[in-house]
Parts: C-alpha cells; sequence; structure tokens
C-alpha cells in the first residue's frame, strides 16, 4: 500500500540549518548534513533542503552542504533556494540532489519547469508555492514570502503541474513555524486541483495536525521542519501514532 | 567492475553513490566498449520511454543485449526495468529488449498519476536480488507506467491494481522502485546485486 510520506525540512542560512516563525526570527538548529541522517534514522521518508537566502554568494556554500548531506542519505533529497536557471539545476543534481524545488523563478518563467523537467524527468522537478489566505482565496507570494504576485495559488498549481512539475511543495505562510495544524482548505483545494502529489507544509505541531491533512486536506505528503529539530515530536514517535491512527505510514522503516 | 548504462537521460549520481558507499568498483559509462567488458551491468532509467530510443543510436542497445544474452548479471532500474519488456505503451515505436512478456501500461484512473512514494512489497520466495528482504518492506517509487504481473516477479506491489514490483530471470533482474532511495532496504538489494 502507498503510504504517506513525512518530509522533515531543512532551512538553511549560510551553511546551518535555521528555523524561524512565519519566515522570521532565525534560531540555529544545526549542520545540514548531520541533520538530515539524523532524520532519516529517526524514520523521515524524505528530506527537503532549502536555502532560504539563496545569494549567488551562498552558491557554494549551499553545492558543498548538498554534497556533505547526500554522500551518506539513501532516501529522496530535494534541494531549493535559488534556482534561477537550468545551469543552477544541474549544479544541483551533480552535487546529489534527487530533485529541485523551483519557486520564485517558476512564477516569473513557468517555462523553466518543462526546461528541467525535459532533461532530468518530471519526478525530479518540484515546485514550491508559498500562499497566504486573501480576500477568501489564497495568492501566491514569492522571494521567500516578501513579494505577492496577484496570482492565484489553485491556478498556479495547475498551471505548474500542466508545465511538467512532478509534484506541488504547498507552503501556507499563515501558518509557517507556528504549530497551529495546517491549512487544510487550502492543501485540499490545490490536492483535487491536480493529479500530481501535493507535499502539505506550513503549521504541524502535532500528531493530530498530521492526521488532520491526510485525511480533510487530501495531502500525499507532509513536511515539517521546527517540530522535529527542536526535538517537540520526534519522527519515529509520529509515525508511530499515524500508524495507530489508521494512516498508512513506512512503519516500521 | 560494474558498469552504470548512462545514455543521456536524467541523473546517474545517486545510484552511482550508492554502490560507492557499499565500496563496490564502478563506472558510469556511456560506451559500448565498456558495457562489453564489465563484470555487472546497471541499467538504471529515468523519463520517457522515448528516450531509450538512444541507445539503438549509441550501439549501447547491442551491447546491453549481447552481455544479458552472455550470462552477465545486469539490473534494470525503474525505466531500466521497463526496458527489459516487450515495449510500452507511453511510446509504442520503441522495442525493449523483450526478455520478459508484455507491455508495460499507464495506471487506471481510479488512481492519481504518477506513483510517487514509499510502497510496501509482497516478496516472492527464492529471489537472489531481494535475499533477506522482509515481507512488506517499503521502498521508493516514482513512475507513471508500471510493468505487468508475469512469471518472473519476484516481488509485487499494488496502487490501482497489483504491479511488477521486481522480476528476475537467471542472470537478469529488475526492479520498478530506486533502491538508491529506499534506505537500509535498498542498500541490502544493492548489496545482493553486488555479490550474486
Amino acid at each position: 500500500m502507498l503510504t504517506k510520506r513525512i518530509i522533515a525540512c531543512l532551512d538553511m542560512d549560510g551553511g546551518r540549518v535555521v528555523k524561524g516563525v512565519r519566515f522570521k526570527n532565525l534560531r540555529d538548529a544545526g549542520d545540514p548534513a548531520e541533520c538530515a541522517t539524523a532524520h532519516a534514522r529517526n524514520g523521515a521518508d524524505e528530506i527537503v533542503l532549502l536555502d532560504i537566502t539563496a545569494t549567488s554568494g551562498n552558491r557554494r556554500t549551499l553545492l558543498e552542504a548538498v554534497r556533505s548531506t547526500a554522500r551518506s542519505l539513501f532516501v529522496p533529497f530535494t534541494v531549493g533556494g535559488g534556482i534561477r536557471q537550468l545551469e543552477d539545476a544541474a549544479a544541483v543534481f551533480d552535487a546529489g540532489a534527487d530533485k529541485i524545488a523551483i519557486n520564485s523563478a517558476a512564477v516569473r518563467d513557468p517555462a523553466l519547469i518543462g526546461k528541467i523537467a525535459g532533461r532530468f524527468g518530471s519526478q525530479a522537478v518540484v515546485v514550491a508555492i508559498d500562499a497566504r489566505k486573501v480576500d477568501g482565496g489564497f495568492e501566491v507570494f514569492v522571494a521567500g514570502g516578501r513579494l505577492p504576485t496577484g496570482r492565484d495559488a489553485i491556478q498556479w498549481a495547475r498551471e505548474a503541474a500542466a508545465c511538467g512539475a512532478g509534484e506541488i511543495l504547498l507552503t501556507s505562510m499563515d501558518r509557517d513555524g507556528t504549530q497551529s495544524g495546517f491549512d487544510c482548505q487550502l492543501v485540499r483545494e490545490v490536492a483535487e486541483a491536480v493529479s500530481i502529489p501535493v507535499i502539505a507544509s506550513g503549521g504541524a505541531g502535532s500528531a493530530c495536525d498530521f492526521i488532520e491533512v491526510f485525511r480533510e486536506g487530501r495531502a500525499d505528503a507532509a513536511l515539517a521542519a521546527s517540530i522535529f529539530h527542536f526535538g517537540i515530536e520526534d519522527i519515529a514517535q509520529l509515525k508511530h501514532e499515524l500508524h495507530g491512527a489508521g494512516v498508512a505510514v513506512r512503519w516500521p522503516c | 567492475m560494474i558498469a552504470i548504462v548512462d545514455y543521456g537521460a536524467g541523473n546517474l549520481n545517486s545510484v552511482k553513490k550508492a554502490f560507492d558507499y557499499l565500496g563496490a568498483e564502478v563506472v558510469v559509462t556511456d560506451q559500448p566498449e565498456n558495457v562489453a567488458t564489465a563484470d555487472k551491468i546497471v541499467f538504471p532509467g529515468v523519463g520517457h520511454f522515448s528516450s531509450l530510443q538512444a541507445l539503438s543510436r549509441t550501439g549501447l542497445r547491442e551491447a546491453l543485449l549481447q552481455a544479458a544474452g552472455g550470462g552477465k548479471p545486469v539490473l534494470g532500474i525503474c525505466l531500466g526495468m521497463q526496458w527489459l519488456f516487450e515495449g510500452s505503451e507511453e511510446c509504442a515505436e520503441v522495442a525493449g529488449a523483450g526478455i520478459f512478456p508484455g507491455r508495460c501500461r499507464q495506471f487506471p484512473s481510479s488512481v492519481k498519476s504518477p506513483h510517487v512514494g514509499w510502497n510496501s512489497l509482497t516478496v516472492q520466495k527464492g529471489s537472489r536480488l531481494l535475499r533477506g528482504v522482509a515481507q512488506d518492506s517499503f521502498v521508493y517509487y516514482t513512475h507513471s507506467f508500471h510493468a505487468p504481473v508475469v512469471a518472473g516477479m519476484t516481488a509485487a506491489s499494488e496502487y490501482g491494481l497489483q504491479f511488477a514490483g521486481a522480476v528476475e530471470r537467471g542472470n537478469i533482474f529488475g526492479v520498478q522502485f530506486h533502491p538508491e532511495k529506499s534506505g537500509e532496504v535498498g542498500l541490502s538489494i544493492l548489496k545482493n546485486f553486488c555479490e550474486v
């Protein structure tokens, strides 16, 4: 039986894993390679590494972090942040990523999705969408959540899928880092609009939140960062609880 | 020496990295002569079935068929396993190796496609490749087309229907899932391949 995936996300700034609340107030949470292998050992089905500052000066730091993280990681590994063109993606794959996540660059140039998918396969292209509730709908924000685009998140997810995206990583900016639960309405609307897998992100705080986003939100996977880094919710314990609640998860791993 | 066949599609780093981790001697190559001289061959695949057309152009198809026919252990991964069958609905014009009967097909419309994530394996007895792999072990899949249930199937998974997760006949092995991304279970399968 296909299981629901639990994905651990590492937000990276200058080679270190950090975590903030609503994209702000960053705290240090460790070395990326060490965090990744610890999460994988603990039952994470997948690791996402996001370079949240992603300036051009940071490229080398990112590639080094990808290389050292990939070396001993044998679960799917996604890398995002600052990927603006095919060459950036190629460098990240070359350093050992299995998938890349693109956000702002895809909004600016949707054809980039198809370009990367054409060379590395759709399974390797994750389109990340940061969305916030605005006037009853959900609006797409870019540049780390700083710039509103005026675009509807559900429409954009549909377009990204049509362009060749393999998965959608959907973050609710309203819930990010708050541990107040996923935005199940947002997740469900996107999950019903596309046939590719949807990874829910933003707001994970308890096992109940995961159960809700898998059942009510129809998410294929759920991603969390802060609750795993600081040991609030242990992934092994989380999976044990999900398994007990009848959610199909890779457990025991 | 294990040759990992590179026919210009996708990213073979993860496969190479897993064999490196296991201490195996591997080379990534697009040269038919390297396939001919290798002891074992890994044929990973990613993307569209039509990308396999490149095999004929480059002489790799002939080299792979000769190695397979000559008794060398060959492991097809993902699209590489689909190639071991007669062909695929995804691209009717490109012929597979025909080592296993039947064609690869799309998943039924009752399930989302692609099939992405960790799914469990129903393992048959007697597989050399899956030696030591526990019943209901989880492995990582990502694909839109699936191979049919055939006589040489050594493991099945369910997604809208039952399909072949792994096949085996003599020296020829195929896995639809990605052992290089399937944690300890996947590494143990690659280790078995190194030892066949």
